[in-house]
Formats: C-alpha cells, structure tokens, sequence
C-alpha cells in the first residue's frame, strides 16, 4: 500500500483546483484591460479634461455664481433627502427585522422598487401628482404652492430613487443579529428606546454609515429624476448634475468637466470610504458576507 | 378525543420587543406617500389611455423604434458585461496578483460616479475625435451618436451588476467538489464546465436580468453619448423626457407604461430563476 502512495506524484493540493499559469495570467490581464478601458478611462478623462486649459481655467468654472448655486442646491437636497431615509430605513429595519408578521415579503418587496424604475420614470411620476396638470396640481396652484420646477420637486424625487438604501442593508443585518440582544436588554429594565440606542444602534454602526456613504452619493449624484422635476431654471433649480449638462451642451467643456470633476471626487472619496469599511468591518456591514 | 385547536392565525408574533405599531406605521405611512401613491398616478393616467391608446403610442414609429433601441441595445450590453463579468469576478475571487483589491474597488464605480458624469466622459473619449473614438474611427467604426455608443454606455452601467450578483457565489463553492472532480479523473476544463458552472448559472441569469434592466431605464450616461437621432439613437427615456416637455403627458405614460411592464416582466423572470435555483441548488 504505502509503495502505492509514493509512486503517486506529489502535486500542490491547490494545483488541481486552479487553472494553469498562463491562462491565470491571462485572464488577470484580460479582466484588468476590459476594467481600465471601461471603468478607469472614462474617469481618468473627467480630470485630464477639467485641467485641459490649466488651474485658472479649472478654477474659474467656480468663480461663478450659478456654479455656487448649483453647489448649494446639491446639499440642501442631499442635506433633506438623507436623513429622511436614515430614519426611514432605521424605522423600517425594525419593523421588519425584529417582527414577524403577514406581508413582510410583500413589504420589502415595495420597498425595493424604486430600484427597478427607470430614473426618468420616478421623474414622471411626481409630475403627474404635482405637475400643472397632474393629480393636486390645480389644487397647489390654486394655493400658489409650487412643488414641480421647485425644490421640494428635486427634494422628492431625490428621496425617490434613494429611498431602498438605508433599508435593504440594515434589512438582513438586523435579521441576523436577531433579538436576544434587546430581550435581554429590555429584562434588564431598559426601555425600548434606550435598548435601541444603546444596543441596536452600536451593532449596527458600520453597516449604517456604510448605506448612507451610498444613500448620499447617489443623491448628489441623481441626474435623471431631478432633470425631469427641475425645470433647468440656472441660478435656482439647477442641481450640479444638472449645471454639468448645461455647460457641456453649451460647449463650455473645460467648466463642464471642471463641475464633474468635483462630483467623480465625491465618488471616489466614497469608493474608498466603501472599500475601506469593506475590509475592516466586512462582518458589521453585511449579512453572511453577501454584497448586494 | 376532541380535534386539536387549530392556532388562530394571527397579523403577527407575539414578541417582548416594543415599537413594532410605530415603526410599522411609520413605514407604511413613508411607502405610501413618497412610493405607492406617486406610482398609482402614473397606474390611473395609463389605464385613462386604455390598451387601444397604450397600443397606438406603443406602434407609433418612433416610439417603436426607441422601445427597439432601449431593450435591444440593451439586451446585447447586459449580454457582453455579463461575459466580462463573470471573467472579472472569477479573477477576483480565484486568484491573487497585486492590485486586487483597488480593481475590486473599481468595479463598483459605476455605482458610484454620476451618471451625467459617466456620460460626457464617455462622449468625449468616444467622440470621432476623442481618444478611443479616434482609434475606432481608423477601423471604420463610429462609436459616438450611433447605438455602439448607447451600447458602451449601457456596458459601464451594468457590468457591477453582472459581477456582484456572481462573485459571492464563487466565493461559496465548496473547492472539495472540484477536488472530487479532478481525483475521479476530469480534466480542469471539464471540470469547470461540467461541475463549477452550471451552479452559477442562475447567478449569471439573475446578473443579466438586473443588467439589462438599469440599461433599458438609463437615461444620464447614454443622452451624451448617444446623439439622440430619431429612429437611429434615441431611447425609450429621453423620448418620455421630449414628451413631457412638449406636456403630451398621455404619451410619456403610455412610454412608461410599457417600459415598467417589460421590466416587471424582466423582474419576474428573476424571480423565477431565483425560485428554480431555491429548489435545484439549494441557494439563490
């Protein structure tokens, strides 16, 4: 038996369930090129674009006051449209994750779909409640209410496409997470609130700022939804996305990469912040390691 | 003996944990007004056109021909970042070389970059005189205002989710099954083909469905690119965008109609897909 086994080739027990030297390296270049002629030129181009003419052409895209405008709309929405689903994503965690009740599938269901509309459509759909001829439109006219063409329209849709963020990370975490924590909590003699704050809420930390970094990129970033409701009244509802496309359609290019290059900073501020939750609290963020 | 009580069915399980009717309430108040009612507009507009008024729009030539762009270019795109995918992702998860973690990074860049941003950069690099553009041009092909452009775009949006709806099943497989494999004599094309694939197909499916349906919806990333010539370039999008800024508010609707259909549709299929793995794998 054992001058059997000896005869055997000694192979690397990793060897047998890998591909060969070549072909692995192969496929790393490949996928490497596909992703860099894809993902990294397009916003390589951002930048070397946005800096074609120098610093003071760069910065002059900024000395001006519907770029200032524009800035200022994008947090004012960003600033709204956040929390709003923080608190919504936090309240309907809850709900769903520590209870078991009929419909729940249903629920998440529903909260989930604003995913699967197309941005222009979420656009639509408020101007159809709100628009001059929409639903309360002669209504909000009547009262000189003004949602569409408005802030409150951007705000709105912008909380629209955002909306399943915050929810569906915290969904399946607090899910695993269970409820034995804030049972023991609340025999202890602490109040529902305070079992929250004191014992969900820390569990739940990265996996929270981990959906917000995401909630809050997409909402300064939204373009299609926003163009829709906002009405491209420069000086006034003109988001950066927004300002973005009216300088490139102008054929200001070098302003027009200059407003998106501050925008591609934000995403890849946000890509790293990801990544590095990703990597150091990869089990607070996530159920069971599945990403999406 | 009497029959067992049957348990009353009840809304929900009894449970210790306080809260549940306020952020019950609190969620389905949120749903309604921000989600359901908003939606139910566009349901009551569209069923105000009837099917004969949806099916008009729907046969006008150029919407048709918008509707043929959207989802055909579409179908193609998800096709290719659902190959490249599921190369990107084996790569990641398989095997170690230096970088890994930045181009695991960058995948999810499209998530993450806006997509008007997304969308001049495309155009400028693709445009006859731009980087890439210039290049293709020399081989005849016109990639900007043309649907190779709507198709590049469409491939930068779906490839994250090709690669994300795979990865973590790769990350799963159980590497003795192919141990089993490669003992019992297979070779490691064999065994790839005949062992480590057809578990991930569902994935790969479910990778294509999402794909296809962010290409079919995209509007910021592709209106730069793609020209927006009627009957050549335009999609289904921009077309309800044209219509409601000429306030035909029955056209843009009927147009979104049909695309939530189709993507209803879409989403189902994933579903069932979903289903079909549940219960031949064991997992989604």
């Amino acid at each position: 038996m054992s001058e059997i086994a000896t005869e055997l080739p000694r192979q690397q027990p990793a060897s047998v369930i890998t591909e060969g030297g070549l072909v692995r390296g192969l496929l790393i270049a490949v996928a490497i090129v596909f992703l860099a002629l894809f993902l990294v030129l397009p916003l390589v181009t951002v930048f070397v674009q946005a800096f074609a003419k120098g610093w003071g052409a760069y910065l002059a895209a900024f000395h001006e006051a519907d770029a200032h405008a524009a800035i200022r709309l994008t947090l004012i929405t960003a600033a709204i449209a956040v929390p709003f689903n923080l608190v919504f994503g936090i309240m309907a965690s809850w709900a769903i994750a520590k209870f078991e009740f009929t419909g729940k599938n249903l629920l998440v269901t529903l909260i989930d779909l604003p995913f699967s509309v197309s941005p222009v459509v979420s656009g639509l759909i408020y101007v159809l409640v709100f628009g001059s001829q929409g639903l309360i439109g002669p209504w909000l006219l009547e009262h000189d209410i003004q949602i569409i063409f408005a802030i409150p329209g951007i705000v709105l849709a912008t909380i629209f496409v955002t909306f399943p963020f915050v929810a569906r990370q915290l969904i399946p975490l607090m899910q695993e997470q269970g409820t034995a924590e804030e049972e023991a909590a609340l025999t202890l003699g602490a109040s529902g609130w305070h079992a929250f704050r004191t014992v969900t809420l820390p569990n739940i930390r990265w996996g929270l700022l981990y959906s917000v970094l995401l909630c809050n990129a997409r909402a300064m970033g939204e373009f299609g939804a926003v163009s829709v409701v906002s009405g491209h009244i420069r000086g006034l509802t003109n988001t950066l996305p927004l300002h973005v496309e009216i300088l490139y359609n102008e054929y200001n290019f070098v302003a027009s990469f200059a407003v998106a290059s501050l925008l591609a900073g934000l995403a890849l501020v946000t890509l790293g912040l990801k990544s590095l939750l990703e990597w150091r609290y990869a089990g607070d963020i996530a159920a069971s390691g599945r990403r999406h | 003996m009497a029959p067992p009580l049957r348990p009353r069915r009840r809304f929900r399980q009894p449970s210790v944990i306080p809260g549940f009717g306020l952020t019950l309430g609190y969620t389905l108040t949120c749903l309604s007004l921000i989600v359901l009612l908003p939606l139910a507009a566009l349901v009551v507009r569209a069923s105000g056109l009837g099917l004969s008024g949806i099916w008009d729009v729907a046969t006008d030539p150029r919407v048709a021909s918008a509707l043929r762009v959207s989802f055909g270019v579409s179908a193609l795109a998800a096709l290719t970042a659902s190959l490249f995918g599921f190369l990107v992702a084996w790569v990641l998860t398989r095997y170690q070389f230096p970088g890994r973690k930045i181009v695991d990074a960058v995948v999810d860049l499209p998530f993450a970059l806006p997509t008007a941003v997304a969308g001049i950069a495309l155009a400028s690099l693709y445009a006859p005189n731009g980087l890439v553009g210039a290049q293709l041009a020399k081989l005849g092909i016109e990639a900007a205002y043309t649907p190779v452009g709507i198709y590049i775009a469409m491939v930068f949006i779906g490839l994250p989710f090709a690669v994300r709806t795979v990865q973590p099943l790769i990350v799963e497989i159980d590497k003795e099954i192919e141990e089993a494999s490669a003992t019992l004599g297979a070779g490691r094309l064999h065994t790839l083909t005949r062992v480590v694939l057809p578990p991930l197909i569902p994935a790969v499916l479910t990778g294509f469905a999402l794909a296809f349906a962010r290409g079919v919806g995209e509007y910021g990333s592709i209106i730069f690119i793609a020209g927006n010539l009627p009957y050549v370039s335009e999609i289904a999008p921009l077309l309800i965008v044209i219509k409601l800024s000429e306030f035909d508010y029955g056209g843009a609707c009927a147009i979104a109609t049909i695309m939530l259909g189709i993507s209803f549709v879409t989403l189902l299929a994933i579903n069932l897909i979903q289903a079909w793995s549940r219960r031949r794998f064991g997992y989604v």
